[in-house]
């Protein structure tokens, strides 16, 4: 999962990474295949290497150290808004088929069943953004049709409704513990890309909350390499994710 | 003037039922803990905590009922997930019900800096597409005036809060203070704010302070009220000062899981310690473990006139 986060970072590019999974794709990937990315932490940070130690939060003082900018939030978020970030990753309690993202509450908000812990940066990062990747566990519960409230915009209703909405960007991967999904089509619907290894589509398909459509050239995820585990071992070094 | 004051007179001086107040405005770190806990002691009513993500020390307020309105983008525990009393108030209205001001933490910066700057609104393009914008009607959609095309523009207004509190890693007594690290919204907060207290690491004398005023990111003369608290942010970090508690924020998310859960552990941590130098003494070698002790210095600035 972190290594097909990954390699969704291109060489060169400047990326928004402020929580513990991407943090650590971004490591992998600056070891690997883009030695020039750079990472954006909302809380103001910068930096172009992963932090020396396991991070529990992005504000943590590993975090700080050998940062190439330590500002404050809007300097940092305002770089999104001014169209100069190429991608940002970001989680959440639900997905819908138009990736569309909802971490603020499940049932009426006025009245809600479920009351999440809301946005952060999440939204700015789902409308500015120059490309969404989002990060879910994927079960029928997270992955449903329609949210009942959109947090983060992906897609909208689909179609132009995005762009209606004055939004440029959108999702371009999804990422789960069993595959990855890709929007296709002019209805931007998320459709199955990649199935990770030890995963069959079926199963996919059976946990996905909506009639998951297969793309025609989807495949397996690749292997990681060698160097993909190698870079894996040197950035998470507590084994966190092993 | 001397601004150095005791926490619980600072607290009972600035801060009043019903006030806003900016409590946490470094996303995860430099939270002032030890203010929250003071404002719990002093049983602050209906109060409206603005903060961009605060991890659990709005949960700890809301739980203790301390709390009327958040104007946040966040709320819950960045170890554990969830917010358990934010939950419950939220659902259930227990202990008190909670009203909510949705907010991104773009947007709320933004609108921090708005009352800063004596802005009516700003407008912004991140919140487009989001139900944020139906569930917090105090936003505006609108169309930009200014451009032929009138593309959709959010309207924010601006947020004046009465109060920030800011934990820095160190002041004089007379409020000029200096940070360092990633600072959040620390800079349109103390700037919005009609009152600011500041709680401080290390007190210094003014000099260390003027020798570098680039380090200033507030000035003193805004600032009412001056707390020496060193570790006045555990369990949240601070650069150069203290590592993250990461065991006592997943305590924390264990225990306030009941109601009589969360009780107990605000008997323990606040209610039945006298004030912060008790807490202090309660974490023990715990506390010391956390100190940085390490250097890492940066390299001196050069302000000689000739």
């Amino acid at each position: 999962m972190i290594i097909a986060a990954a390699r969704e970072i291109r060489d060169g590019e400047v990326v928004f990474v402020g929580m513990r999974l991407p943090i650590t794709a971004f490591g992998v990937a600056r070891l690997t295949h883009a030695p020039n990315a750079v990472g954006l932490f909302e809380c103001g940070l910068a930096r172009d290497m992963a932090a020396q130690e396991t991070l529990y939060t992005m504000s943590d003082p590993a975090n700080q150290h050998g940062a190439l900018w330590a500002s404050g939030l809007l300097p940092v978020m305002g770089q999104l808004q001014g169209g100069r970030v190429d991608a940002g990753f970001i989680g959440g309690a639900e997905i819908d088929r138009f990736g569309n993202i909802n971490s603020s509450y499940i049932g009426d908000p006025a009245a809600p069943k479920v009351k999440l812990p809301g946005s952060g940066g999440a939204a700015d990062i789902a409308a500015m953004a120059g490309r969404l990747i989002a990060i879910m566990t994927h079960d029928k519960r997270r992955l449903v049709d329609r949210v009942g409230y959109v947090t983060s915009p992906g897609f909208l209703a689909g179609g132009e409704a995005r762009a209606r909405a004055g939004l440029a960007g959108g999702p371009a991967a999804v990422i789960t513990d069993r595959a990855i999904l890709r929007p296709h089509g002019p209805d931007h619907e998320l459709h199955l890309a990649c199935v990770h290894p030890g995963h069959n589509r079926e199963d996919v398909v059976a946990n996905t909350g909506w009639p998951l459509r297969v793309l025609e050239d989807a495949s397996e995820t690749p292997t990681p390499s060698a160097a993909e585990i190698e870079a894996l071992r040197a950035v998470d070094r507590d084994g966190f994710w092993r | 003037m001397d601004k150095l004051t005791g926490l619980a007179d600072a607290v009972a001086a600035i801060v009043g039922d019903g006030d806003s107040v900016v409590l946490g405005a470094c996303l995860e770190a430099n939270i002032p803990f030890a203010a929250s806990y003071e404002i719990i002691r002093q049983g602050r009513r209906g109060l409206n905590i603005i903060a961009p993500i605060s991890d659990a020390s709005t949960d700890m307020l809301i739980g203790a009922g301390c709390v009327g309105k958040v104007t946040g983008a966040w709320v819950g525990n960045v170890s554990g997930g969830l917010g358990h009393n934010y939950r419950r108030a939220v659902e259930q209205g227990e202990p008190c019900p909670v009203t909510i001001c949705d907010y991104s933490n773009f947007s709320l910066g933004m609108a921090l800096m708005a009352g800063a700057y004596g802005m009516p609104y700003v407008p912004l393009r991140s919140l487009l597409g989001s139900d944020i914008l139906r569930s917090n009607p105090a936003f505006k959609l609108a169309k930009n005036p200014l451009s032929e095309a009138g593309e959709p523009v959010v309207l924010v207004p601006p947020l004046r809060p009465d109060v920030a509190v800011l934990a820095v890693p160190r002041a004089d007594r007379f409020g000029n203070a200096h940070m360092w690290g990633s600072s959040g919204v620390t800079q349109e907060a103390a700037l919005a704010a009609s009152r600011v207290m500041v709680i401080a690491d290390e007190l210094v004398e003014p000099e260390v302070i003027r020798s570098d005023p680039s380090r200033v990111l507030f000035p003193g003369y805004r600032v009412d009220a001056v707390c020496h608290v060193p570790g006045g942010v555990h369990p949240s970090p601070m650069v150069g000062c203290w590592r993250r508690d990461n065991e006592f924020f997943n305590d924390y998310h264990r225990r306030s899981r009941t109601v009589a859960g969360f009780g107990e552990w605000l008997a323990e941590w606040v209610l039945d310690v006298a004030d912060h130098q008790g807490y202090a003494a309660k974490l023990g070698k715990r506390r010391d473990d956390l100190r940085i002790k390490g250097q890492a210095l940066s390299a001196p600035a050069n302000y000689a006139v000739t």
